[in-house]
């Protein structure tokens, strides 16, 4: 037991409430955290990656997933979740939450009105797991300078004038989550303000009650005394009565329980939460206020009295010792006016002395003593890593490997069209890449996408030509033109020579080599290719680089396999333009005898 | 959004659209309708399927939440001997109930309006069985006795077995624990098909999520089950889940409590469109204070507080409250309906009027914008407001407080009505004691 939460106390957020993520970062900031409270949001139905907030006048991005699961494994040490689900989907998402082994130490659930069945199910099952579940129907908790949930406090103004802001020596627990607010700024005062408080939250059935969060209060160090704020209806408080008589919980409590009008009116009238409703004498507010003070807690003699009593209780643990004064921490500023920002970057700057690339200034990758190659500017800006040395050689070895094919070739062909049209070096240049594509270079891409997903799959090489074929796809990176197992290509044959000797290991080019054997048993040139080669070998480099597979699927899906081709082969392109240019050729028009023409008359319709 | 009361004839059709799933071995005949005046038994008698109305001796008692109808001399079941009735008969005394108030022996009082009339059921007192279930603290609690009846909660200690029932129980020890605690004063002959019926009954109230489920008596004839009398409350914040389950179940007004009025009406049904909670009681239509209050939790300590403070409960008006972010246009109609029914009766002593427009922090309303609607409010009815001296006491913070407190000072000014304003530095319900005090 001990604090709930502490300066390192990081949640998941389910929902992607955007107005109470950012009252959280925002308080983040001002009480100078080092990691913002929210570590994810999980959104099911959100297409995007990641959310924008403010971060003081910065802003910074808090990833998204689709479920708890892939938030949770992405950050394990996130052990708060804030269930923001609505009542119809709540229960389910505690309970994914729950089974997700040492994951979560607490779950917040602001729904109100979850179908009881569900809640206690839900709070029974969190109770067996050893979660805190706070709510449902709550706005949730707080420990002042370490961790806010949500909305709790309400505007950073108030937060600071009820001084939520740095902890006080009271521990606070209500059932109303306004009225926790308002308690703030009473005990902000009359006293020192909160070292942690909660409001358990308004429904019948709610995870944590008064005496779960006591106890805790008691069992930490930082709490000196509480005030509990109860309500009409239940018999939450006697157990904290008998903890007091028993000796269990020796601080002082000031309690008052809320909803003393309900005696002037018959059953009928609903006082407040779904809760509040007293079924005996026992239940009423009056009843318990006298039990409690009868306990020895302090129980003024109204509400409106409530501030004397916390005064005075305050006033002599500060005589006698007890609480100290406090040290006001210096805080930040959240800026009054903040402009969102329209583009993000996060592979280069340049607003220092020097522009960077991945932080590395240019001068310090440019010249040759550096020992930077064109391969680690690629991993620097491309992927954001510095990569080993036998990648980033694998990397030039790639764009080497691909830099021209001949002019015959369509990308190389179209180039040189266009060259003899008389256009300039960027309009040559980009019709021979518009080619770039299925058909022409996408090989790579196919290779590496088929091949991984079959590996993957655990399928046998055979299961996987069989696959292939059900699918009525060719297998992309095996076959060629010309070259087979007597006559091989010379250039796979130096990728399959690196990578034997530098490559910590090659598990995707193991499997297609496997493939390869049943393909040329069947017909002698259905080689693995180079642009086969290329794919799956860039596969095994990002494998042994350490990706998740995820990774690597995101890496193939976004491009980046043809992005080495567009670079590499860039280069040959230009030496034709360049040739075209040099040479003075004319404009190429084809010769018609080389057309077949086949137009008949159109129909009329 | 809470437990809710459903009629005995409600609870009865949920039974029978669901019977073959829980209790087939079982037969139940679910002959039961539901009238509110005698013509309309009448014609029901000339309905397909309903001949025996006109066939069978009746039994016919008020359907309208409230229970100890026998003690009160409200189930018709004889005329001159038990199970007499006809149909005629029935719809006369129905008709001549509806004639008069009628006064329970609680003192409750008001006009009966729902009827269940059933075939009365020959049957001896060993036949009737008692079967409940209900949650205490985190648990269920089913309860069963051998002696069913309007006697049974006399000796309910020696007579009834309490079957308490974790939340989280698998369903074989469910039933392990139902039959090792059955009553040992069910017949030998009969005790199988209890334990039967009980368990069954117990899964029937977990799945269709009832908060509170009573049949009393349950009389067993061989396999015919007859359900005497049934009390149900429903978790209605399940009921997003059961609207088909429930038959279309509606949760009356308890007997007695006097039907909403139109404003409350008009209220709730804003309410059930809102994102946002409305909620308004009138507790005494002539009273002095009224009350706009937000939050859940500070609307409850208003009322404490002026019944505290002003030593006469009655002159609290109303209770209610607005929260959870509503628009300009909800606080305007709400604000509208309280200062409506605040400027139609004169204080009978004469006195001013006092409307409190209280509130706590918000957490996350913009009390700017919530302020809004209550200030087109006072423009329509500042001259009525006026003409009652009333009184306006503000105190609210929260998200744009200073502008919400700052614009409805100078609205009231502007309107020639009395205010005070105050903020988070003010306790909240010290308004209460300023307002008083002057």
């Amino acid at each position: 037991m001990g604090a709930l939460f502490t300066k390192d106390t990081q949640a998941i957020f389910w929902n992607n409430n955007a107005s109470a993520i950012q009252r959280m970062l925002d308080y983040d900031y001002v009480i100078n955290r080092v990691k913002p409270s929210v570590a994810a949001i999980v959104a099911p139905t959100s297409g995007n990656k990641f959310e924008k907030f403010f971060y003081g006048a910065d802003e910074i991005m808090v990833p998204v997933f689709r479920n708890t699961v892939e938030a949770a494994a992405a950050f394990p040490k996130a052990d708060v979740l804030l269930n923001f689900a609505s009542f119809r989907t709540a229960y389910d998402v505690t309970m994914e939450a729950i089974k997700i082994k040492g994951q979560f130490k607490t779950v917040m659930v602001t729904a109100e009105g979850i179908p009881e069945r569900l809640a206690r199910k839900m709070n029974q099952a969190a109770r067996d797991a050893g979660v805190v579940v706070i709510g449902p129907a709550t706005v949730g908790g707080i420990a002042p300078g370490g961790f806010k949930i949500a909305n709790v406090g309400g505007t950073i103004e108030n937060i600071i004038n009820s001084k939520l802001h740095r902890a006080g020596s009271c521990g606070l627990v209500t059932r109303s989550g306004g009225l926790f607010n308002e308690l703030s700024n009473i005990i902000a005062i009359n006293a020192d303000g909160i070292a942690e408080g909660v409001a358990i939250g308004g429904d019948r059935f709610v995870g944590s009650v008064f005496i779960d969060n006591l106890l805790r209060m008691e069992s930490n160090p930082e709490v000196k005394y509480m005030v509990l704020l109860g309500e009409v209806g239940g018999t939450e408080e006697y157990k904290v009565i008998e903890a007091v008589k028993s000796g269990l919980i020796k601080k002082p409590i000031i309690a008052w329980c809320i909803g003393t009008i309900a005696k002037h009116f018959s059953s009928g009238v609903q006082f407040g939460h779904a809760g509040a409703s007293a079924n005996a004498d026992a239940e009423t507010a009056a009843f318990k206020n006298t039990a409690m003070a009868e306990a020895g807690m302090f129980v003024p003699a109204s509400f409106n009295d409530l501030p004397k009593t916390i005064s005075d209780v305050y006033t002599k643990l500060r005589n006698e010792g007890i609480v100290t004064e406090i040290v006001e921490p210096e805080l930040k500023t959240v800026p009054k006016v903040r402009r969102k920002k329209e583009f993000i970057c996060t592979i280069s700057d340049d607003r220092g002395d020097e522009a960077t690339y991945a932080g590395y200034p240019i001068s310090s990758v440019a010249t040759p003593e550096t020992g930077f190659g064109i391969g680690d500017v690629i991993s620097l800006l491309w992927f954001k890593k510095r990569y080993p040395k036998w990648a980033t050689d694998y990397l030039e070895t790639v764009i080497k490997t691909v830099a021209d094919h001949g002019p015959a070739v369509s990308g190389a062909h179209n180039a040189k069209v266009t060259a003899r049209a008389g256009k300039d070096v960027i309009s040559s240049l980009v019709t021979g890449l518009l080619t770039i594509g299925p058909r022409f270079g996408g090989a790579i891409d196919d290779a590496a996408r088929y091949f991984k997903y079959a590996n993957d799959r655990g399928m046998t090489p055979a299961e996987f030509i069989d696959y292939m074929k059900k699918e009525g796809k060719t297998i992309s990176g095996i076959g060629h033109r010309i070259k087979s197992v007597r006559n091989p290509d010379l250039r796979v044959s130096g990728l399959k020579k690196y990578a034997a000797e530098h490559f910590p290991a090659t598990p995707l080019l193991d499997f297609a080599l496997e493939v390869e054997k049943l393909t040329t048993s069947k017909k002698d040139n259905l080689i693995l290719n180079v642009d086969g080669t290329i794919g799956i070998l860039m596969v095994d480099m990002w494998r042994a680089l350490g990706y998740s597979e995820s990774d690597i699927d995101g890496f193939i899906e976004a491009g980046a396999l043809n992005a080495f081709f567009v670079v590499g082969r860039s280069i040959g392109f230009i030496g034709h333009i360049l040739d075209e240019k040099r040479l003075g050729m004319p404009m190429y028009r084809h010769p018609t005898d080389d057309i077949l023409y086949n137009v008949e008359m159109a129909d009329e319709i | 959004m809470a437990q809710r009361a459903i009629r005995e004839y409600d609870g009865k059709a949920i039974f029978s659209k669901h019977w073959e799933k829980y209790f087939s071995g079982f037969h139940y005949g679910f002959k039961s309708v539901m009238v509110t005046n005698g013509d309309e038994l009448r014609a029901k008698a000339q309905e397909h399927g309903f001949e025996w109305l006109k066939q069978e001796a009746l039994v016919a008692k008020p359907d309208m939440l409230f229970g100890k109808r026998g003690k009160n001399d409200l189930v018709l079941f004889r005329t001159n001997k038990p199970g007499d009735v006809t149909l005629e008969e029935a719809a006369t005394w129905i008709d001549a109930k509806i004639a008069n108030e009628t006064v329970l022996l609680t003192g409750q009082k008001g006009t009966l309006t729902h009827f269940i009339v059933e075939p009365f059921t020959p049957h001896s007192q060993d036949q009737e069985y008692y079967i409940s279930a209900t949650t205490v603290g985190e648990d269920d609690v089913l309860y069963l006795s051998a002696e069913g009846g309007m006697e049974v909660e006399e000796g309910w200690e020696e007579k009834v077995n309490e079957v308490t029932i974790p939340i989280t129980m698998d369903d074989a020890s469910i039933a392990h624990l139902i039959r090792a605690n059955v009553p040992t004063g069910i017949p030998t002959e009969n005790k199988e098909r209890f334990i039967a019926f009980a368990e069954q009954f117990y899964k029937f109230y977990r799945d269709q999520n009832f908060a509170y489920l009573e049949i009393n008596p349950i009389v067993m004839v061989g396999n015919d089950m007859h359900i005497l009398d049934l009390v149900a409350r429903l978790d209605d914040t399940a009921g997003f889940m059961m609207a088909d389950a429930w038959c279309g179940a509606e949760f009356p007004t308890a007997f007695g409590m006097e039907d909403q009025s139109p404003e409350e009406k008009a209220i709730a049904e804003a309410d059930s469109k809102s994102g946002a909670s409305l909620k308004l009681t009138i507790l005494n239509p002539m009273g002095r204070i009224w009350t706009m209050v937000a939050g859940g939790g500070a609307s409850v300590v208003y009322a404490d507080t002026i019944a505290d403070l002003s030593g006469n409960v009655s002159d609290l008006a109303n209770y209610g409250e607005y929260s959870g972010g509503p628009t300009t246009g909800e606080t305007k109609f709400y604000a509208e309906t309280v200062l409506d029914l605040m400027t139609r009766h004169k204080d009978p002593k004469g006195r001013d009027k006092i409307l409190i427009i209280g509130g706590a922090i918000a957490n996350f309303t913009d009390v700017a914008k919530t302020f809004t609607g209550i200030i087109q409010a006072f423009e329509t009815y500042a001259e009525r407001m006026k003409a009652h001296n009333t009184r306006i006491y503000v105190r609210r913070g929260g998200p744009n407080y200073e502008k919400g407190l700052k614009d409805i000072k100078e609205a009231a000014d502007r309107l020639g009505l009395y205010i005070e304003v105050y903020g988070p530095e003010t306790h909240v319900t010290d308004i209460v004691r300023m307002a008083l005090e002057k």
